[in-house]
């Protein structure tokens, strides 16, 4: 599974951190989403699959 | 198609019950969750009550946030208006344009900045419940707790220097009151709007460790720094996170005294109180009616196409307690995990302050019940008096002894 993110559509709602911290950071300066890990595994597969879900703006998408 | 003939909703409807949404919107939503109903200048607008349906009106381009369009169904004047002098806030832009005032100033609300002001909270928080202690019973949780904890928490990040908090909340009190002469309200807001103008003035040549003095080396360092477009700025956070995270707390703190089941998990493990906070947001959804769109290109909605010019209430009341997404939607259950709720909104203008909201959330309802664990509320619930005329729902006053 691959992390792919639209980084033009991310309003920095910052879902995906309160989500999975582990996986997902914002940028200090404009809060858009930074990945930390664009190849999740196991249970963190899941906190990805959540992300997407509550992302607000679709900017998250999965490439299984 | 749904031809729509009949109007017989008037719109805002009244939300009586502060546990209940209005009853006509389970029956729109299961009978026809697209319907025109009537706003209060008379004109027709769409409500949209499922939870796939107010996602996607939330999140699509030809619905516009432009609350200053002649035609922007709104229900209330003045619910974000503008500061004397002021620019067009974010909340009412669309596209790039939109993008780019909100990722100026997202930075200052990410989850991991905000962390850096949980101990300024806390003490806050702290001095409040200090002073209900040390003061008469029973008291009113709104003036003792509800407003002062957000307005100074926006103090925090703003930059007021703490000579001015009496001044601050003064004002923005003023501004919240309904029902007041509206001359007053008037001068609180001009009042407010030179003082954040002066303040703006102040940083610039003084800048702080704050929002507003970061956001002028940053909008400097860009070429773009106005000083009414940041003061407007002010403005809109002030108006956006005061009387939404005090009603929250009023309303959030009378939920968890009705189900005390529901206040011993929190009690009991404090690590549930994030999870029991997304709950109450979710039971409550104050900003509901608030979340109004123009349609600017013709669009399919749940079947129904919605036509360029018309107004949707896209009513995340209703959709937070759509059987569809929320088993058992009509039950407050702190452990439910309600993580897809929209009493943030969603899509572009989703709630900027959310984290900061949560966060004076979970702090209030950790240090409150701790605190003052035999508290109760001072009169029968159903004569909590709500705020069933406003924007933004929420209770008038909260009186609790303990
Ligand atoms: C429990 C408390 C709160 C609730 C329920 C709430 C709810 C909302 C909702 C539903 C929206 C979207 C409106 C729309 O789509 O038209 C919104 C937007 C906004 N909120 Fe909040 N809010 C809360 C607290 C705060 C706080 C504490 C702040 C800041 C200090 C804040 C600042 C904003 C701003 C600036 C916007 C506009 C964002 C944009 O247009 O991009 N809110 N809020
Ligand atoms: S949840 Fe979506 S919009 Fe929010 S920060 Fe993450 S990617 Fe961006």
């Amino acid at each position: 599974m691959k992390i792919v993110v639209d980084t033009g559509r991310c309003v920095g709602a910052g879902q995906c951190v309160l989500t999975a911290p582990s996986l997902f950071d914002q940028d200090d300066t404009d809060g858009v989403v930074v990945v930390r890990d664009r190849t999740p595994n196991g249970a963190a597969a899941e906190w990805a699959r959540e992300a997407v879900r509550v992302c607000p703006s679709r900017a998250l998408s999965l490439h299984e | 198609m749904a031809e729509v003939s009949h109007s017989e909703y008037n719109f805002p409807l009244e939300r009586t019950c502060p546990f209940t949404p209005p009853p006509e919107y389970r029956k729109i939503r299961e009978e026809e969750p697209i319907t025109k109903v009537v706003l209060p200048n008379g004109n027709r607008a769409w409500v949209v009550t499922r939870h796939t349906d107010v996602r996607q009106v939330l999140n699509d381009h030809r619905f516009s946030a432009d609350r200053e369009h002649p035609a922007f169904p709104h229900l209330l004047e003045g619910a974000f208006g503008r500061g004397p002098d002021a620019e067009k806030s974010m909340i009412s832009m669309d596209g790039p344009e939109h993008t780019t005032a909100r990722r100026l100033v997202v930075g200052e609300f990410t989850v991991r900045r905000l962390e850096g002001l949980r101990p300024r909270i806390q003490a806050i928080v702290d001095e409040c419940v200090d002073a209900i202690l040390a003061g008469p019973k029973p008291v009113d949780l709104v003036p003792a707790l509800a407003l002062p904890v957000p307005s100074l928490v926006i103090c925090e990040l703003l930059g007021i220097p703490y000579a001015d908090h009496d001044f601050f909340q003064r004002n923005s009190a003023k501004i919240l009151l309904r029902g007041g002469p509206p001359e007053e309200r008037r001068a609180a807001f001009d009042a407010l709007g030179r003082y954040m103008n002066e303040l703006i003035a102040k940083k610039e040549v003084d800048p702080g460790d704050d929002l507003l003095s970061r956001q002028i080396a940053k909008r400097r360092e860009n070429g773009v720094h106005r000083r009414p477009a940041l003061a407007e700025l002010g403005f809109l956070l002030l108006v956006a996170g005061h009387e939404t995270t005090a009603n929250m707390i009023s309303l959030g703190t009378a939920g968890l005294l009705k189900h005390p089941d529901q206040l011993a998990v929190i009690l009991a493990d404090p690590s549930k109180t994030p999870g029991a906070v997304e709950e109450l947001l979710r039971f409550f959804t104050i900003v509901d009616t608030a979340q109004a769109r123009l349609c600017v290109e013709d669009a399919e909605i749940g079947g129904v196409t919605i036509r360029a010019g018309e107004g949707v209430l896209a009513l995340g009341y209703a959709a937070n307690r759509d059987p569809e997404v929320f088993e058992d939607p009509d039950s407050l259950d702190v452990e439910r995990g309600a993580r897809h709720h929209v009493a943030f909104g969603f899509g572009p203008h989703q709630c900027l302050g959310q984290h900061l909201a949560r966060m004076e959330l979970q702090i209030v309802f950790d240090t409150l019940f701790r605190r003052i664990p035999t508290l109760r509320l001072a009169v029968r619930i159903e004569d909590l008096p709500t705020k069933n005329d406003a924007a933004v729902f929420g209770l008038h006053r909260l009186p609790v002894t303990w």
